[in-house]
């Protein structure tokens, strides 16, 4: 018993935090992000690379869920076509409120080098983006910077999901 | 229900309820064990599949479109987006096809480095094979081991190209780069420990495994016959009996000068498939060791002498006007190969990976079409899935080792 007491006087002080409620509902929700295995081309296999042995997502707090319902970001991992892009819509539109995207490669930023007729140009016509991930594939280390860059835009929004709602994109 | 819009409104057009007993469940083009994004429709009576109808188009970027707007050497980065788990081997599949339109053939070093990268990417596509089977069938801590060897793989594919995934590694006519210093240590290190764990890996956790055993034997039949009418190629036809591959019949690159063999399996079914591709990765190590020495007796040439379609060495552009002038021409203009018709088809490590280009003598491609072997086995689908179980379909799925950027291009 005596082992496990902690002297709180010359230790760390007294075991009390002052913090704000936004602090620690961020940081619960920056340290659990859990994306959906949306993997639709090249970028994919970046993507399995980065959740594989050598950079090991988990560390991050970060697994991949199959289902959009338990996730929540979704990381857009290569080329969307026409024919894909209802698809996407609606599995953004399943995803539970408070929910991320990340939109990983060229491809899903703009449309890269697939400048055609069966490409969307770029999924922000399709769901509102958070970050936009450079490269064609980006590596691994590229998305774990993104994951990063986005854990921080998290802890610095509001926890209140509707002080910082997205703008409601209109299907063109 | 959906409100039409002007994003195509078709993909509900297919009537899930219906009057017999059978059950109709749609399968993608979202789901973790869909290999990119295959859709499946598959008509069940109970837990076993009637009907597949396998939907494709959801990759679809118009490749074979572009290729008729760019220059040929414009258009080889884009090849590596077909097959992104064996980029060089698309790159090499095209620029083959390109030489042979231009009747020029790479020099010696070139070749070398060439076959060596084509087995590398051997390598690095049927590690991932054996990752995602796996994992599809449950097995999670096999995709962990596979990607860790994958990784080295993919460390020699960057130490060579500068590019993890998409490498460009090849030209049209040769190589751009010769090897790094330490790259022949590192290859020789690689294939010893490839083998090393293969053995005390790969084969330990999944070759006597009873659940891998359950799980693929009898499962995935492909009976030689529709094997070879349903244009099966690769590991799906070698996998049925039939000892059919490219670098044996019909020999390119440095192939007819190495000593490998073709690894064959008669029982028609996924678990002869597993043993085909784990046997042809350590062949492919076999070939790399072979290659090595051979690259000590090679002249330092990279690129082959055509002063009409490839520009000169770097040096040399730099104090001949000739060749300056030329390179000028080849890079605003683009190269013109002569006016014909070429076929070729080389073994990509899913199966023969074919171009043929239509050349009408300006310097884009009249027609480019791509014979991808994924696109086939994605078609015998539709037979492979009938009479199987619910937990089956991911395994079949998973052993024709489709990849979408090839199927769909």
């Amino acid at each position: 018993m005596a082992q496990h007491q902690v002297n709180y006087a010359s230790a760390a002080g007294l075991p009390i935090a002052l913090t704000t409620a936004d602090h620690l509902i961020n940081w619960g929700r920056s340290n659990s992000l859990w994306p959906l295995t949306y993997g639709l081309a090249c970028c994919a296999i970046e993507m399995m690379a980065a959740g594989g042995s050598r950079y090991d997502f988990d560390r991050f707090g970060t697994i991949f869920r199959a289902s959009p319902r338990q996730s929540d970001v979704m990381i857009l991992a290569g080329t969307l076509s026409k024919k894909h892009s209802e698809f996407a819509r609606r599995l953004y539109d399943q995803m539970t409120e408070p929910k991320w995207v990340i939109s990983m490669g060229s491809c899903a930023n703009t449309g890269g080098m697939f400048n055609t007729y069966a490409t969307v140009q770029g999924v922000d016509r399709i769901i509102p983006v958070d970050i936009y991930l450079p490269g064609c594939a980006p590596r691994p280390e590229t998305l774990q910077y993104a994951l990063m860059m986005l854990q921080t835009k998290i802890r610095r929004e509001s926890a209140n999901m509707n002080k910082n709602k997205k703008q409601n994109l209109r299907l063109i | 229900m959906q409100q039409p819009n002007k994003l195509s409104p078709f993909f509900e057009n297919l009537n899930f309820e219906r009057e017999d007993n059978t059950m109709v469940i749609n399968f993608g083009p979202q789901h973790p064990s869909a290999h990119g994004q295959l859709r499946l429709v598959l008509e069940l009576d109970g837990e076993q599949v009637v009907n597949a109808y396998p939907d494709i188009g959801y990759l679809h970027r118009g490749v074979e479109k572009m290729a008729e707007n760019m220059t040929y050497n414009e258009f080889l980065p884009t090849t590596d987006r077909l097959d992104y788990i064996a980029s060089t081997s698309n790159n090499y599949g095209y620029a083959l096809a390109v030489e042979k339109l231009l009747g020029i053939e790479a020099p010696r070093r070139a070749q070398v480095i060439r076959t060596m990268l084509l087995e590398i990417n051997r390598i690095i596509s049927h590690l991932f094979f054996i990752a995602t089977h796996a994992l599809d069938i449950g097995a999670m801590s096999v995709f962990l081991y596979a990607f860790r060897e994958r990784e080295f793989a993919m460390d020699l594919m960057e130490d060579y190209c500068g590019a993890r995934l998409t490498h460009s590694a090849v030209r049209i006519g040769g190589v751009p780069l010769d090897i790094p210093s330490d790259w022949m240590k590192n290859v020789r290190a690689f294939c010893d420990k490839l083998d090393e764990e293969i053995e005390i890996t790969y084969e330990a956790l999944l070759t006597e495994n009873r659940i891998w055993k359950m799980r693929l034997e009898d499962v995935g039949i492909v009976p030689p016959e529709e094997a070879l009418s349903w244009g099966c190629t690769g590991p799906m036809l070698r996998g049925s009996g039939i000892p059919y591959d490219i670098r044996k019949e019909e020999p390119y690159e440095l192939y007819p000068e190495l000593d490998f063999d073709i690894p064959v399996s008669d029982t028609n079914d996924s678990y002869g498939r597993y043993r085909i591709y784990i046997e042809e990765m350590k062949q492919s190590t076999r070939i790399l060791r072979q290659l090595i020495p051979m690259y000590d007796d090679t002249e330092p040439q990279l690129m082959a002498h055509a002063p009409q379609y490839i520009s000169a060495p770097k040096e040399e552009i730099m104090t001949q006007n000739y060749a300056l002038m030329q390179h000028f021409v080849l890079v605003t203009q683009g190269m013109r190969p002569p006016k014909g018709e070429v076929y070729v088809a080389t073994e990509s490590p899913k199966g023969e990976l074919g171009f043929y280009i239509k050349s009408e003598g300006e310097p884009y491609a009249y027609r480019l079409k791509i014979r991808a072997p994924s696109f086939y086995h994605t078609g015998y689908l539709q037979k492979m899935l009938l009479g199987g179980y619910i937990p089956d379909v991911v395994t079949m799925i998973s052993t024709t080792n489709i990849v979408f950027g090839e199927v769909d291009r």
